[in-house]
């Protein structure tokens, strides 16, 4: 082959690459921008017209308007109106007093931020650092407690792998750091798995119980912390970010049973009797519930197909029984305040 | 033609004069390393995103054969060296392993679970084990042995770039089209085909054991890429284990290995910048774009200087650099400088080390087994990063982490002065190994 025909044959293939690679991301702009056409718009109201009554703030994941934004709606009408924020995360939760926000910022790198502010996403609050992806968000019913989960890369021995971080802080006080800090008690004997993760924090009424997921060996568990003693101590096997009811009597956890890796089951857990019951749900659901009320847990669930990037908030009740249905549509990451 | 006249200077008559130009196949080599490190870090800026949203809690799953892989990756890597050398042609080897990891980009499209995901990831690395021991002994093929510091250095600048370039693509795809993970993976395959596009077109099927060869014409036929058999019976022996046992080689890989084992990796350094230093933990992964920024300034220059007053002492200094980076990290002072500095160093050491070795390993065996000596010396020094990197866990876990920093450094002193000297052996075994293939050639 000549030097001229080779340079022909490039500039083919430079002309059919960069062709085709253009062709595709024009189009698949213009598929965005024509399923925007298609998506009914939001009816807004003011989030002060939401205060009143109890409301559900979630991720607003409606691709038309303010996708990704803070959003909000009253819990007697949750597909109706809804308020829409100028704050972006990628996890919300709330409280009557505040917002919790993780987020991320594209750039050169992406860098991620946890942010709490006031309910209208105005003024900041307090800054945490977020060492990685962002993945559980919470807050303790009265606001004083933060509990973030975030992925983080490169501190296990191999640096392709992921491990947590989960972090609980008292916004005016003392910043408890790291849980992996926290004293490990399993079966009566304090342990140091060096491969332990803990993820999706609930906070008990009292502030200084809480109940988290704690992760060694590939066996996952459900504990109880205590923020006085800077203890976690295991519960129940096989249980993955708890939420406790506002009664305090129950746990909802996703469980994964003999489930192939990536799939699970939300069950109950009866504190006092330590009994599971599985819910009605059958989707596998990758996120850590809310409760709507003392009968009633709300999660994140994705759309499959062509719609994958727009979540729905679905309820089902927390006793086994009845059915799953949406709840708010284009909706993610819900916070129930009452 | 552009190829045969400059490729190989050191075969010209005038080739050795002072002033001595990069090699055209380094640069062609440069190119497609450039657009394949744009292919790849264009998707790796975005895996960690992408594999825990895709995967979602399952992703603490992800990556957990990471000791398995880094035993396969170590085995493809002397597997592809060996192939090269065996068949006399490093390219075909090359393209194949460009071309794995060229496929992957697009297997990403419909892989959704843990192990698809998981077994993709492992292709693309697997291709990169594969093809970076022949790709560096084309690069010392092709250049004369007295500039090769500094084609090593080209090579590794212009691979730095690419590398640079590809999360900047990947960010500003997800701006045009948020949350369109698949859209960078079709960008990036487009990438990939350019470069495996390069390297198919107009890297020559150079044949270094047949090159070796008395018959001036036999270097033009091979680069012209055509079978010319009568010059085969001439070829010097085909390669041995026994060739690849030299103790030059051997020195240099317990040398290099050593100073492995006291390596710590990137990522512990930055933990520990971001432990100290606010701004580092907000930046932290701006950390590796610095380090990058300071690899991709540095790989000319101290290549070139590797040339003047030996390679040998370079990658030794650059160790000492990596030292100083650890003084930087975990010393009594701490703040923004203290990070910048301590990322000038980590780059310094990447750009004094990582071309450099490579061509002191090409150059520490004969030409017959030059690609399974370069492969040796390079899985040795990842297997040997691979322990120290399990060790400093461990001691990062169990000890705390400036303890565990103190014990690798104390350490690094103790095995430095050995390294030292096993490499200054391997020179005394040998005076002229810089020259050797010069040498060799005008036998």
């Amino acid at each position: 082959m000549t030097t001229r025909v080779r340079l022909l044959i490039l500039t083919v293939v430079v002309l059919l690459t960069v062709g085709g690679t253009v062709g595709y991301l024009w189009k698949q702009h213009r598929d965005d921008e024509e399923a925007k056409k298609h998506v009914a718009p939001i009816t807004e109201i003011s989030m002060q017209a939401l205060e009143k009554a109890p409301r559900i703030v979630f991720r607003n994941m409606n691709p038309a308007t303010s996708y990704g934004a803070v959003g909000a709606v009253a819990v007697a009408d949750p597909a109706g109106p809804r308020a829409i924020l100028k704050t972006q995360c990628d996890r919300v939760y709330a409280t009557a007093q505040r917002l919790l926000c993780l987020s991320s910022d594209r750039g050169l790198t992406t860098t991620y931020d946890a942010e709490v502010l006031d309910i209208h996403g105005l003024s900041s609050q307090l800054q945490l650092p977020l060492a990685g992806i962002p993945s559980r968000a919470r807050l303790s019913r009265d606001g004083a407690m933060v509990a973030t989960t975030s992925f983080a890369q490169g501190d296990s021995y191999a640096a392709t792998s992921f491990s947590t971080r989960t972090v609980i802080t008292q916004i005016k006080g003392t910043n408890y750091g790291s849980l992996e800090d926290f004293r490990l008690i399993h079966q009566g004997n304090v342990i140091t798995p060096v491969d332990r993760n803990y993820w999706g924090v609930t906070f008990a009424s009292d502030n200084k119980t809480f109940y988290v997921t704690a992760e060694w060996a590939q066996h996952t568990w459900l504990a109880r912390g205590d923020l006085a003693t800077r203890t976690i101590t295991t519960l129940h096997e096989d249980a993955e970010c708890p939420s406790l009811s506002p009664d305090g009597k129950h746990i909802v956890f996703k469980q994964r049973g003999d489930l192939p890796t990536g799939k699970w089951r939300l069950v109950s857990y009866d504190i006092a009797s330590a009994k599971v019951t599985p819910l009605a749900e059958t989707h596998s659901v990758d996120d850590q519930v809310e409760w709507l009320d003392n009968n009633t847990v709300i999660y994140g669930l994705s759309r499959t197909g062509a719609g994958a990037a727009v979540s729905d908030v679905w309820q089902v009740p927390a006793n086994g029984t009845g059915e799953p249905k949406v709840l708010i549509p284009q909706a993610f990451s819900p916070a129930v305040v009452r | 033609m552009y190829i045969s006249v400059r490729d190989r200077p050191a075969r010209d008559g005038d080739g050795r004069s002072a002033r001595q130009r990069v090699a055209g196949t380094v640069v062609l080599l440069g190119i497609v390393s450039l657009l394949t490190d744009i292919s790849s870090e264009s998707v790796n800026a975005i895996l960690p995103i992408y594999i825990t949203s895709v995967l979602g809690m399952s992703a603490l799953s992800y990556g957990f054969v990471d000791g398995i892989y880094q035993g396969v990756s170590a085995l493809v890597r002397i597997a592809g060296g060996w192939w090269a050398d065996r068949s006399d042609r490093p390219k075909p080897v090359a393209v194949l392993g460009y071309g794995l990891s060229m496929l992957s980009r697009i297997a990403l499209l419909p892989a959704h679970g843990l192990a698809s995901i998981t077994s993709v990831i492992t292709v693309d690395r697997l291709g990169k084990g594969l093809r970076t021991a022949p790709r560096d002994a084309l690069i010392s093929s092709a250049s004369a042995p007295e500039s090769l510091g500094r084609a090593f250095g080209t090579h590794r600048a212009m691979d730095t770039f690419g590398a640079l370039v590809g999360p900047l693509m990947a960010f500003w795809i997800l701006i045009l089209l948020p949350a369109n993970y698949h859209a960078i993976f079709v960008t990036s395959f487009g990438f990939a085909v350019l470069g495996v596009a390069v390297l198919l077109l107009f890297v020559p099927d150079l044949r270094p054991r047949r090159s070796l060869a008395p018959a001036e014409s036999a270097v033009t036929t091979s680069l012209a890429n055509t079978v010319d058999t009568s010059v085969v019976e001439s070829s010097p022996s085909r390669p041995t284990l026994r060739l690849l046992l030299d103790p030059k080689l051997g020195r240099l890989c317990m040398a290099a290995g050593i100073l492995g084992l006291v390596t710590i990796g990137d990522g512990f350094l930055y933990l520990q910048l971001s432990e100290r230093d606010s701004l580092a933990t907000k930046f932290f992964p701006l950390l590796y774009v610095g380090t990058n920024f300071a690899y991709l300034a540095l790989a000319i220059p101290l290549g070139h200087l590797s040339d003047k007053i030996g390679r040998k002492r370079v990658f030794l200094g650059g160790n000492v650099a990596l030292l100083a980076a650890y003084g930087a990290a975990g010393g009594p002072i701490d703040g923004a400088a203290m990070t910048v500095v301590c990322l000038l160093l980590l780059g310094t050491y990447y750009a004094a080390t990582d071309g450099v070795l490579a061509a002191i390993a090409g150059q520490s065996v004969p030409l017959e087994v030059r690609a399974s000596g370069i492969a040796t010396a390079q899985t040795v020094v990842a297997l040997a990063r691979f322990g120290s990197s399990l060790c400093f866990g461990l001691l990062w876990t169990t000890l705390g982490r400036t303890e565990a920093l103190t014990i690798t450094s104390v350490a690094f002193v103790v095995v430095f002065p050995v390294s030292f000297w096993l490499l200054r052996s391997a020179s005394a075994a040998q005076p002229a190994s810089i020259t050797s293939d010069k040498e060799e050639s005008g036998r």
